[in-house]
């Protein structure tokens, strides 16, 4: 058993059907990279999963317990973490702020804000500054630690190489591996730079209008010339 | 000379009034994002009915104590009931269910308690101190009124930069979504937020009461200050709510002494525009930052998205979009 | 024929309907909320009142002159209130709501302080026959005043100032990008506002004889807000739905209290109770108001009708 499941996964807003019968699975320790291009329905996959949106039909089970009906802040508290599309630091809160929020629902167990700043050597100098005052790849460092100062088994990242600089989004999605194995995480993630997402994921799953087009090792995908062309743009 | 002296002290006792009524006007704004516009008429409930138990049970401790605890009641109930329903919508329909809830909380008190004007007794003495043979017009109740405020103020101000629970409200205040996904009940912290204001907002009445008397329409003119005041000292700003009621309080003062008491209104109207004018409202520091973070579907249409992106402090002061003067702001 | 309290009622009506067929193209038409209307009503009222009162003017002029010096005071508010937005716009027009009134006891020799100004009743003319009812023929002089806001708005709204003031509500930016002059045009919703307000108080102090503070408190301004709401921002329609409300309700809530022997607290507050009742009701409910509910049945059912649903 997988320790996420979706299965047969359906979301409609209004008369749209973004995600449309998506059946995927994550092992623990493992990563699975979501691509496709603009509008295939990935955002609203991982916003399904951790329950800012109401699937109309299918299941997500997070180690074998449904979560149908449960609330955002509840599924994050059975231990997933969703690092949002636009990377979603709050602005008006210090680097500081923003890590000791992530850990605040775990209390005690929280990882320390120092770990995060060995794993992060950037943040430590902008500590105490406001987060507005990050660059990009600081926020996506940012936003990935505070999500991981709870301690999650499963991580959903939401294009994180968005308005990044090459060499940062190298560095990003390296680190996305460490953590993956080092944590022993579920990484489901989004990006609509499959190469990088490929070169470390596990898994690859292909999504156009909502449905589900590919679902192969990373590797094959990768290799898979017809594939790459149609829906991955390289 | 001694007229001076006199308004500086009395400014300084209204101003701390004003300065606790913009207190809550504050953190409700700090919290909830939204102007309470019905905290006049709910300080006013809870002074009614501190004022029915003083009269039945002879106590103003009591009195006061029950003022606090259904001030809590009544905020909570408010934000739980009403304000939640309209927490994501446009702003304009916060503004409008409380004034609604203003006007039927002050019609609600005409039907309890009637509409004339009744006394209300003071918590300390109001006879000015002796200073030097002469008495000052600044008594033992003005010195609770300002140690309330300082206290009320650094209380606050306490909470929301030290403790959790204070990161939380700010959180679900400034992002509710994101804190949501980061595990903070947000519903909580916004209730919270409402009680707390309330409970501030009590306090307030029952300081300001003794001078107004109490009755359904006795304290619109305070939301009037209290708003002047909070807008004064910015209105993300604990210290700066304070700082802004005493300074207002001692411009009206001022105002009443050489003017005319019915002016001191208008005189705070004035004193609102100009500090809105010259200090175009929601251009903080962090609204223009937050802007290039704030993915559209967070519930807040595009052209919110647009107007808070435009809304650069100093593109507003000093670059204007041509066929567009001033800010775009909120 | 109507009897003379129902002229009475017909013409608190049409000034009612005046005022929030201002009110209507200000808040709901240009997306300015003002909570000063109340205020704007009585710079009109005060100014019939000294015109006719004091210097002897005759009626039309005398409105006329309401027009122009609300018109006037429109001018300073609107320049103020097209920076502010949201809660600091209707903070500022709070203010202004329960500050202008107190003018009259600052100044209270010219301005009658809290008994407020008196005149004449206006008499009916000649021709209409000696016996003329005094109400029927102030309900036709505010029916009239009525008329004239309720065509001169209608052509504003689907005019280009109209389109104008719905550009600027819904996204400002795109608006100046068009080449609207954002600010100048909030302005001009303002003194357009101003004038119908203004117009209403004058017709107001025809009716009533009277011009007094008490008139025109807080309470007024929030009504005027609440039948604008549940009318339906921005419809003129719904400004007719609004006035009758307004006129309506008091009556309503008076027999009430008498049918049920309730006291007079109660009684007095009930009106206000129920607007404020209302007022949230419609904006948890229906945030486009009775004009938008309609609508929403209607296509409700209309598209209920059509095979397979929409």
């Amino acid at each position: 058993m997988a320790l996420l499941e979706i299965e047969k996964l359906t979301t409609d807003y209004g008369p749209v059907r973004a995600v449309d019968g998506i059946t995927l699975a994550v092992e623990h320790g493992s990563i699975t990279a979501v691509l496709g291009a603009n509008g295939a329905g990935k955002t609203s996959l991982l916003r399904t999963i951790s329950g800012l949106v109401r699937a109309s039909e299918g299941h997500v089970r997070l180690d074998g317990e449904d979560l149908k009906d449960v609330r955002v802040e509840d599924i994050v508290r059975r231990g997933l973490a969703h690092v949002p599309e636009g990377r979603g630091v709050i602005a008006e809160l210090s680097t500081d702020e923003n890590l000791r929020l992530g850990g605040l629902w775990r209390g005690a167990d929280a990882a320390a804000p120092s770990e995060i700043y060995q794993l992060f050597p950037p943040l430590r100098e902008r500590h105490k500054q406001l987060a507005a005052s990050l660059s990009g790849g600081e926020r996506q460092m940012l936003s990935i630690g505070r999500a991981l100062m709870a301690r999650p088994r499963v991580l959903l990242l939401d294009e994180p190489s968005l308005g990044l600089a090459p060499i940062v989004t190298a560095q990003i999605m390296q680190l996305i591996s460490t953590l993956a194995t080092e944590r022993d995480l579920a990484v489901l993630l989004v990006e609509q730079n499959a190469r990088s997402a490929l070169s470390i994921a596990d898994r690859g799953v292909v999504l156009n209008l909502g449905h589900v087009v590919a679902d192969d090792a990373a590797h094959a995908l990768a290799a898979d010339e017809g594939l790459r062309t149609a829906y991955l743009g390289f | 000379m001694t007229k001076f002296i006199d308004l500086t002290l009395n400014g300084i006792s209204t101003g701390a009034v004003y300065a606790v009524v913009a207190l809550a006007l504050v953190l409700i704004w700090r919290a909830t994002r939204i102007v309470n516009f019905a905290q006049g008429a709910m300080l006013m409930i809870t002074t009614f009915i501190a004022s029915s138990v003083i009269s039945s049970s002879g106590s103003y401790w009591l009195g006061f104590a029950v003022a606090l605890v259904s001030g809590l009641v009544l905020g909570a109930v408010v934000e739980r009931v009403l304000i939640r329903r309209v927490e994501g919508a446009p702003p304009l329909n916060a503004v409008i269910v409380a004034l609604g809830l203003l006007i039927l909380l002050e019609a609600i008190a005409g039907m309890i308690w009637g509409n004339t004007p009744r006394s209300f007794p003071p918590a300390f003495s109001i006879q000015g101190y002796d200073v030097g043979g002469t008495r000052v017009l600044f008594a033992p109740n003005d010195t609770f009124t300002v140690l309330v405020v300082v206290g009320v103020a650094l209380a606050l101000t306490a909470l929301f930069r030290g403790t959790a629970i204070g990161l939380k409200m700010r959180a679900a205040a400034f992002r509710p979504e994101v804190a949501r996904m980061l595990g903070v009940r947000v519903g909580r912290m916004l209730t919270l937020g409402w009680a707390l204001a309330a409970l501030v907002g009590s306090l307030a009445g029952m300081l300001v009461a003794p001078s107004v008397f109490v009755g359904p329409n006795q304290f619109d003119p305070i939301l009037v200050f209290g708003f002047t005041a909070a807008v004064l000292g910015g209105l993300d700003s604990f210290a700066g709510a304070a700082v802004g009621g005493i300074l207002l309080g001692l411009a009206l003062s001022y105002v009443s002494g050489y003017e005319g008491s019915s002016l001191v209104t208008l005189a705070a109207l004035v004193i609102l525009v100009l500090v809105l004018m010259i200090r175009p409202a929601g251009c903080s520091r962090a609204h223009r930052s937050a802007a290039y973070e704030r993915p559209a579907h967070e519930g807040q249409n595009a052209a919110w998205h647009a107007r808070a992106i435009a809304c650069d402090r100093r593109r507003c002061r000093s670059h204007p979009v041509p066929g567009q003067r001033g800010a775009r702001c909120l | 024929m109507l009897g003379a309290f129902d002229d009475l009622e017909l013409a608190n009506g049409a000034y009612y309907f005046a005022a929030l067929a201002g009110l209507t193209v200000l808040t709901g038409l240009s997306g300015q909320i003002s909570l000063g209307h109340g205020a704007m009503m009585a710079v009109g009222a005060y100014t019939v009142a000294l015109l006719i009162g004091n210097e002897h003017w005759a009626l039309v002029p005398a409105l006329l002159a309401a027009i122009v010096i609300s018109a006037v005071v429109g001018v300073a508010v609107g320049a103020a209130a097209s920076r502010l937005r949201g809660p600091y716009l209707a903070g500022a027009t709070l203010a202004f709501a329960i500050g202008l009134p107190a003018i009259a006891d600052q100044y209270s020799s010219t301005l009658g302080g809290e008994n407020g100004l008196v005149i004449n009743p206006p008499t009916p003319p000649s021709w209409l026959g000696a016996n003329f009812p005094l109400e029927r023929w102030e309900a036709w002089i505010a029916c009239a005043g009525a008329l004239v806001v309720l065509f001169v708005m209608n052509n504003l709204v689907h005019s280009g100032i109209g389109r104008a003031f719905r550009a600027v509500r819904d996204d400002e930016i795109a608006a100046s990008l068009c080449g609207l002059h954002v600010g100048g045009v909030q302005t001009l919703a303002f003194i357009v506002s101003a004038a119908c307000a203004g117009l209403a108080g004058g017709l107001l102090t025809v009716v009533l004889q009277l011009a007094a503070p008490g008139a025109f408190q807080l309470a007024l301004s929030l009504s005027l807000l609440t039948a604008v709401v549940l009318g339906g921002l921005g419809s003129l329609v719904g400004a007719i739905w609004g006035a009758a409300l307004l006129v309506l309700l008091p009556t309503w809530t008076n027999d009430l209290a008498n049918s049920f022997s309730l006291s007079t607290n109660v009684s007095n507050n009930l009106p206000l109770a129920i607007y404020g009742f209302v007022l949230i009701a419609a904006m948890l409910l229906w945030p486009g108001g009775i004009q938008a509910g309609a609508r929403a049945i209607v296509s409700r059912v209309r598209h209920s009708r059509v095979p397979g649903g929409s």
